[in-house]
């Protein structure tokens, strides 16, 4: 039974004068008790946004949601008024942001924020609230938590600071964490230290967590299902195992040859993803990533793909099966981008 | 490969600590490079690495005489550029050149980019006169791969890969020697990256540049450099050929650092065993004694608090541990 039940969701931005942007556009997926999903996605793609419906925290003018968002088969998280959802933020949904330095007061004690969410939810007071504080960041991993709950934001280190928020998502044991690039900020010894920690969070609390990066490597340790977006669409989505083993989406497939790793033979030349993500197509109109792939055919701009393929589905009408050379499709795609340049 | 381009040595760059309103008071110093030597061969290509507060960027400024060093001297092809006199100094700026972080607020909005690109021209009177500038200017922009209509736009009609190539085609225009680029690419997208890692590892080919890149991220300093240095507080901790330097680490900290790096495969990810270093970098204002990494060291012992490590030459690698040898088999094992 899924904890989180996420239906079609779509987000419209409008603006005086200009074109309504689609940020978000028809995103489902579910998430379900003591289970990480991933979505990832370079900017733009839509993955902050849909974290930020999901809280309800979009701005009220100018911006209009569809499709549906269960939490724990009854509320719908969307539609919801601001009186549930108050309640419900912090208690059984809480978000950590990215940068944890202006996500938190700089004029307000870590204490203070820390026992504001236990005031609000569990209705601690006092000395009771102050104590639970202090377990909440020794459990974090805050060295000394009782000189650290007088201190403040600007007193921690980065690593520091980003316990602290996770101390206040997780102040009420929440049943679903949202995390937003929790660690992009961070140097990479601190990043891993974090990771450990929220994993280690889920495993003891059976939360359910949806973890949003741009970074491969991540929800390659993390996350047990795992999104890619482009363009405001699911384009692959798949278990991790399978998605890293076969890679079956241009745009997934590419991002995995792009980049660099550690473990990889040296001097090997990378094969970057041509253009921009600003270079895309309207997804009605066809494929968005169609102008930046190299295995673009006619089919893939006479309309928009289907997210096909059961357990391990793409959104690709020429997907990369397996490993071959030159085919129809590589020559084709070099006629068709000298068109589109 | 002939001759080094570039030697540094014993180079500090401490930042003084002042107390007081009216008068000043100097109370300590933050030793934000504190002693490296390090050297790059002509056409070579030096990584430094580390987290951030290390001092990698504050070594990358000191080099290019951005930020006066305090003591130690740098020299480019054998000038010395810690003495010269700055009417000399400047003369011998367009020998080298810098790439930056961000492409955004390292380009004034204001200016088109014939504007931005001709401005290192005009101050070394290279290029005559305006065609002959634009000429260069044009040829650079076929170089970094932008169109030549670039020229009369301005850096907000780009995205922020064409922006780094921007940065890339200032620094280039001048046709200098050395380029140091600090976080070159940490600032694009993942999909971005690796059209402008391609691009610097292209031109230095053509061009025979010689770069020091400045980066936190192990994989692309990794993928795009001949030589590392992994610094830590203020100085090098160790210093080896890339292959070398990944295959087997001997410094603690180096062998921390890149179990640290996620990657994407869940198979490995499942199957490394991390050595997950407990707290944070400690101040540079107030180093440990000894050994600086001591601290978050899970091997350290009772000499690595009394005794600074030397740099000293362990299998080929250059590395600051008194216990290098002890530990190269214990880590292999990690």
């Amino acid at each position: 039974m899924s904890l989180l039940d996420v239906q079609d969701l779509s987000v419209v931005f409008h603006s005086k004068g200009r074109e309504d942007v689609r940020a978000v556009d028809g995103v489902t997926f579910e998430v379900r008790s003591g289970e990480i999903v991933g979505l990832v996605g370079e900017s733009g793609c839509g993955k902050s946004v849909t974290s930020l419906a999901l809280m309800g925290l979009l701005p009220p003018r100018g911006v209009k949601t569809g499709g549906k968002a269960i939490f724990d088969n009854g509320v719908d998280l969307l539609r919801t008024d601001q009186r549930t959802m108050r309640d419900l933020r912090g208690r059984e949904i809480a978000m950590i942001f990215q940068d944890p330095l202006s996500s938190l007061n700089p004029v307000v004690p870590i204490g203070d924020q820390v026992t504001e969410v236990l005031t609000r939810h569990r209705g601690m007071k006092g000395e009771a609230a102050k104590k639970e504080a202090e377990l909440l960041l020794d459990r974090v991993g805050i060295p000394d938590p009782r000189r650290r709950l007088k201190e403040y934001p600007h007193q921690l280190s980065g690593g520091m600071r980003q316990r602290a928020l996770i101390a206040m998502a997780v102040a009420c044991r929440p049943r679903l964490l949202i995390a937003d690039e929790p660690t992009t900020a961070l140097d990479v010894t601190i990043q891993a230290q974090i990771l450990e920690l929220l994993k280690e969070l889920v495993h003891q609390d059976g939360t359910a967590m949806v973890m949003i990066t741009h970074d491969l490597g991540v929800v390659a340790g993390l996350c047990d299902w795992i999104n890619v977006l482009y363009a405001g669409r699911v384009v692959e989505t798949a278990g991790r195992h399978a998605l890293f083993a076969k890679p079956t989406h241009p745009y997934t497939h590419g991002l995995l040859s792009s980049i660099p790793r550690l473990d990889s033979v040296r001097g090997e030349r990378l094969n970057p993803i041509p253009g921009s993500v600003r270079d895309l197509l309207p997804w009605l109109e066809g494929c968005a990533f169609a102008p930046r792939c190299d295995r673009v055919t006619e089919a893939c701009v006479e309309g928009p793909p289907e997210l096909t393929g059961g357990a391990h589905a793409f959104r690709c009408v020429n997907p990369v099966l397996e490993e071959s050379g030159q085919d129809e499709a590589a020559l084709y795609s070099r006629e068709v981008s000298g068109a589109i340049e | 490969m002939t001759g080094k381009l570039v030697e540094i040595d014993d180079l500090k760059v401490h930042f003084p600590i002042t107390k007081g309103i009216i008068f000043d008071k100097v109370i300590g110093h933050v030793k934000a490079v504190d002693g490296v030597s390090l050297s790059i061969g002509q056409g070579q290509t030096y990584g430094l690495v580390g987290e951030s507060g290390c001092g990698k960027s504050t070594l990358g400024r000191a080099l290019l005489q951005l930020t006066k060093p305090t003591a130690g001297s740098v020299k480019l092809g054998g000038v010395d550029l810690t003495t010269l006199p700055p009417e000399k100094l400047r003369a011998q700026r367009k020998r080298m050149q810098m790439i930056f972080q961000d492409p955004m607020s390292s380009l004034d909005p204001r200016q088109n980019i014939e504007s931005i690109l001709s401005e290192g021209l005009l101050a070394h009177g290279i290029g005559g006169n305006r065609d002959g500038r634009r000429a260069l200017i044009s040829r650079t922009l076929d170089a970094v791969g932008l169109p030549q209509w670039a020229l009369s736009r301005y850096p907000h009609e780009f995205s922020g890969g064409q922006r780094q190539r921007i940065g890339i085609a200032r620094a280039l225009v001048l046709s200098p020697e050395l380029i140091v680029a600090d976080e070159p690419v940490s600032a694009l997208d993942v999909s971005i990256q690796a059209q402008v890692i391609n691009l610097l590892d292209e031109l230095q080919n053509e061009l025979g540049l010689t770069y020091l890149v400045i980066a936190h991220d192990l994989a692309v300093v990794r993928h795009i450099s001949d030589t590392v240095g992994v610094m830590y507080l203020g100085a090098l901790v160790e210093e080896a050929s890339s292959n070398d330097l990944y295959r087997r680490p001997l410094h603690p900290y180096t062998k921390a650092l890149m179990s640290a790096v996620p990657v994407p495969d869940p198979l490995v990810e499942e199957r490394r065993e991390r050595i997950l270093l407990k707290g944070d970098l400690p101040s540079p204002a107030n180093p440990p004694s000894g050994c600086r990494f001591r601290t978050r060291c899970p091997w350290a012992k009772e000499r690595c608090a009394q005794e600074r490590p030397e740099l000293r030459e362990v299998d080929g690698h250059k590395v600051a541990c008194h216990y290098a040898e002890e530990l190269s088999g214990l880590l292999a094992a990690v």
